[in-house]
């Protein structure tokens, strides 16, 4: 896929804010992932040449990283808690629960593009365990059976309801 | 002109600065951190300041946004100064209620009162709830009472008079012997002697030199470094300062997990105005000396937390550790000295300073001094930030702070020190908990994560997802870890699922061994430690699992099954309506599940309101 100039100067833009440093790799990739949700393979070969980095290893940082992904992803991003005091409290189920409803595994997208689907290890909010979070939006004590409604309610709310 | 560029410059800013405050007025302090902001607080903190305004007072009342007070369980969580009023769970309809009972008229609205589980009492002071009153509260001191994005709140308390005391009075020598004869040692875990480490950097010639602040907790169940950076950062900022005017650096950077956007945001606005008030920049307090920091954001690479790994990725590359026999301090970033530590170790230098070695040395235990900070979490009632003096027993912290097991149910084990800590069993609840202690127990202090695991809790469940953990986090580099880690998952994956043989145990604890023993890095060296601990504690559940094919805690989903309990069954069709397998029947007055529909996803357990599915 040829992708125009625009797209290009925007990545330009974003590696020339850091003086085209090599060690600004990571940056680099964290800045490219914030605004397209995920990093595009044109434009990690563009990185590649811009940086002088071999390509090999903007794909090794690119695949090392969890910050980083390879596919594009959904409008709604659920994130389930697996750190341990979730995971004590049952958050495994709450992910099967969401596999099941969503009809995808964990660290997949839905078809549609509506809902991307991550496990992570510990938000740090561990007395809301098992939590969820739907972009900013956190679901508390979470259960298998909550998950069909608090996705209704993120797709008719969207992310930013509030309580 | 705002520079400080003289300790009485700095005090006379902190004077007229309490001068201005009035102490005796209103200030209503909302937390905002992670905890209580997931539970709506932003709102909340808000309405207080919409509501304030709308009720147009007489008297002048302050709202201020604070970082995490640390009991999580509670939040949002708000405290109205002068008189220190503690009201936990407050929700947005409660504040024009509390606008107007309480900061007008002084009243105390009884339902948003803290109530002791153990008395009944109703608390009226945060000091007073039994949470808070076991605890020493030091590096966390200021948490909730400071609003970490205005550095004025900071010097007011007395921020940055560290500083000025070591930089205008006390040689480099006379820094790093303060601090080695205080004890304090790395509080990310290892707990290795911070002074050593600083004399040693400061000693190896060179002329650039790094001073590097570790943020990336990565532990899964610890908060503790979120908090600080989050309610705290001038505090971190002020160590580091001091850190480097000793040792010889005039870069720091400070390495903080992507996940903490708020930790980012906070930092940053502290660096932006250390720098406006010339405690970051050239010639601090007008000395010779020249320092900046700058922040980078973490990947969300487990194995970053490791001290060799973490300048790899500050350098751009991928996040791997290498051999140790080439230390840091002699050649770390881009081949520089550099002296990194935990945020919580450079929060810990200020006090030293301004209080001295000896009161640091007072507080903890022969070899561990000063306070260790957990987050206490799992199958507890008070989940939150526990700061503790070195020493203290873990029932105290389970029991007396923690408010003991959720629902009454029985305690099982603990586990201290993320995926490179272990569990420790009930016999050892009197332990006394510092950095040689834990390691005895088979288990560390790592970055201070305790969970509580309850009767519930399978413990070859346990060890399957610490290994799950690490060997996802591996970064692949050395065979030991990247290999033997997967082995001893597929081993306890086997015990878990029916599958295991009488030898597994031998062989995972010969595996354990190891790569313990020739692991590169710390992560693989500590990644057994969950295995042998269960192993050493828990064997006779392992070989439960071996033996009987059964989880006794009714965890481990193919040795289990679901069944109805008929004469508790009332046929209310609850369960049936939400079984996403179609697995349970109505023929007759009551249900049954068809064990070969079942998916064991436990569902129709949380749905039944009669306690009649249980599993065997």
């Amino acid at each position: 896929m040829a992708e125009s100039d625009h797209e290009y100067s925007k990545v330009d833009k974003i590696i020339e804010s850091y003086s085209c440093e090599k060690s600004a790799l990571i940056a680099v990739l964290q800045e490219i992932e914030n605004s397209y949700g995920y990093l595009p393979a044109w434009a990690l070969r563009h990185v590649s040449e811009k940086l002088k980095v071999p390509m090999i290893q903007v794909y090794g940082v690119a695949s090392f990283y969890d910050a980083f992904h390879l596919t594009p992803r959904g409008k709604h991003l659920i994130r389930v808690c697996l750190g341990t005091a979730c995971y004590l409290r049952g958050s495994a189920r709450v992910l099967e629960g969401l596999e099941r409803e969503l009809g995808i595994k964990d660290g997949e997208t839905t078809r549609d593009l509506t809902f991307s689907l991550q496990s992570v290890r510990c938000l740090g909010a561990c007395a809301l365990a098992p939590v969820m979070v739907v972009g900013e939006r956190y679901f508390d004590k979470m259960t298998p059976t909550k998950v069909r409604g608090a996705l209704k309610r993120v797709r008719v709310y969207g992310e930013n309801e509030k309580d | 002109m705002k520079k400080i560029r003289t300790p009485q410059g700095l005090e006379a800013l902190q004077n007229s600065l309490l001068q201005r405050r009035d102490s005796n007025k209103s200030c209503v302090r909302v937390c905002i951190g992670t905890g209580c902001r997931a539970r709506g607080s932003v709102v909340v903190a808000e309405a207080f300041r919409n509501e304030i305004k709308k009720q147009n007072l007489e008297i002048p009342i302050d709202t201020k946004q604070t970082g995490c007070h640390g009991f999580c369980e509670s939040g949002p969580v708000i405290v109205i100064g002068p008189r220190e009023i503690f009201y936990q769970r407050v929700k947005l309809r409660d504040v024009p209620e509390i606008v107007s009972k309480t900061l007008l008229n002084g009243e105390i609205i009884d339902r948003l009162l803290y109530v002791d589980p153990t008395t009944g009492q109703k608390v009226l002071y945060e000091h007073e709830v039994p949470f808070y009153e076991k605890q020493r509260r030091q590096i966390l001191a200021n948490n909730g009472r400071i609003d970490p994005t205005d550095i004025l709140d900071y010097i007011a308390v007395g921020g940055y008079q560290a500083l000025a005391k070591a930089i205008t009075t006390m040689s480099c020598d006379e820094i790093i012997g303060t601090v080695e004869k205080s004890g304090l040692r790395g509080l990310g875990g290892a707990g290795f002697p911070t002074g050593r480490k600083w004399r040693v950097c400061h000693k190896v010639p060179g002329d650039v030199k790094f001073v590097i602040g570790n943020g990336d907790e990565g532990d899964p169940g610890a908060f503790s470094d979120r908090s600080l950076m989050e309610a705290n950062p001038h505090s971190i900022l002020e160590g580091m300062i001091i850190g480097a005017y000793a040792i010889g650096a005039n870069q720091g950077y400070l390495y903080v997990r992507a996940e903490y956007p708020l930790a980012l945001k906070h930092l940053q606005i502290a660096i932006d105005q250390a720098r406006e008030y010339g405690f970051l920049g050239s010639k601090i307090f007008s000395s010779g000396f020249d320092f900046d920091i700058k922040i980078i954001q973490g990947g969300g690479a487990f194995v970053c937390g490791e001290s060799s790994a973490l300048v790899a990725s500050i350098e751009g590359k991928v996040g791997e550790p290498r051999a140790k026999y080439i230390h840091t301090v002699e050649r770390g970033l881009w081949n520089e000295p550099t002296n990194l530590n935990n945020v919580k170790t450079w929060a810990s230098v200020p006090l030293i300073i301004n209080n001295g070695a000896d009161w640091y040395a007072k507080i903890g235990t022969e070899k561990s001094k000063g306070t260790a900070i957990f987050s206490l979490v799992g199958k507890v009632n008070n989940t939150g930030l526990v700061e503790v003096p070195m020493g203290t027993q873990l029932k105290e912290i389970i029991y007396d702070i923690g408010g003991g097991i959720l629902e009454g149910k029985k305690f099982k084990a603990v586990q201290t020190g993320g995926p490179s800590g272990g569990c420790i069993p009930e016999e050892l609840l009197d332990l006394s908990v510092d950095f040689e202690r834990l390691t005895e127990a088979g288990s560390m202090m790592g970055s201070g994560g305790m969970i509580v695991m309850d009767e519930d809790t399978c413990m070859v469940d346990v060890a399957r997802y610490f290994l799950d953990f690490l060997q996802y986090e591996s970064c692949g580099k050395c065979v030991p870890c990247r290999e033997g880690i997967k082995r001893m998952l597929e081993i306890v994956t086997n015990i878990a699922a029916g599958r295991g043989k009488k030898e597994d145990m031998d062989l995972l604890q010969e595996l354990a061994e190891t790569i313990k023993d020739f692991s590169l890095c710390g992560l693989g060296k500590t990644a057994p430690n969950t295995v042998l601990s269960t192993l050493r504690y828990f064997r006779e559940e392992y070989e439960t699992h071996v033996r009987d094919k059964k989880c006794p805690a009714g965890i481990c989903k193919d040795l289990i099954e679901y069944f109805i309990l008929e004469d508790k069954c009332t046929g209310c069709g609850a369960c049936l309506k939400l079984c996403p397998q179609q697995a349970i029947d109505a023929y007759g007055l009551t249900h049954t599940i068809d064990p070969a529909k079942c998916i064991k996803c436990g569902i129709c357990r949380d749905a039944c309101s009669f306690e009649a599915i249980m599993v065997k």
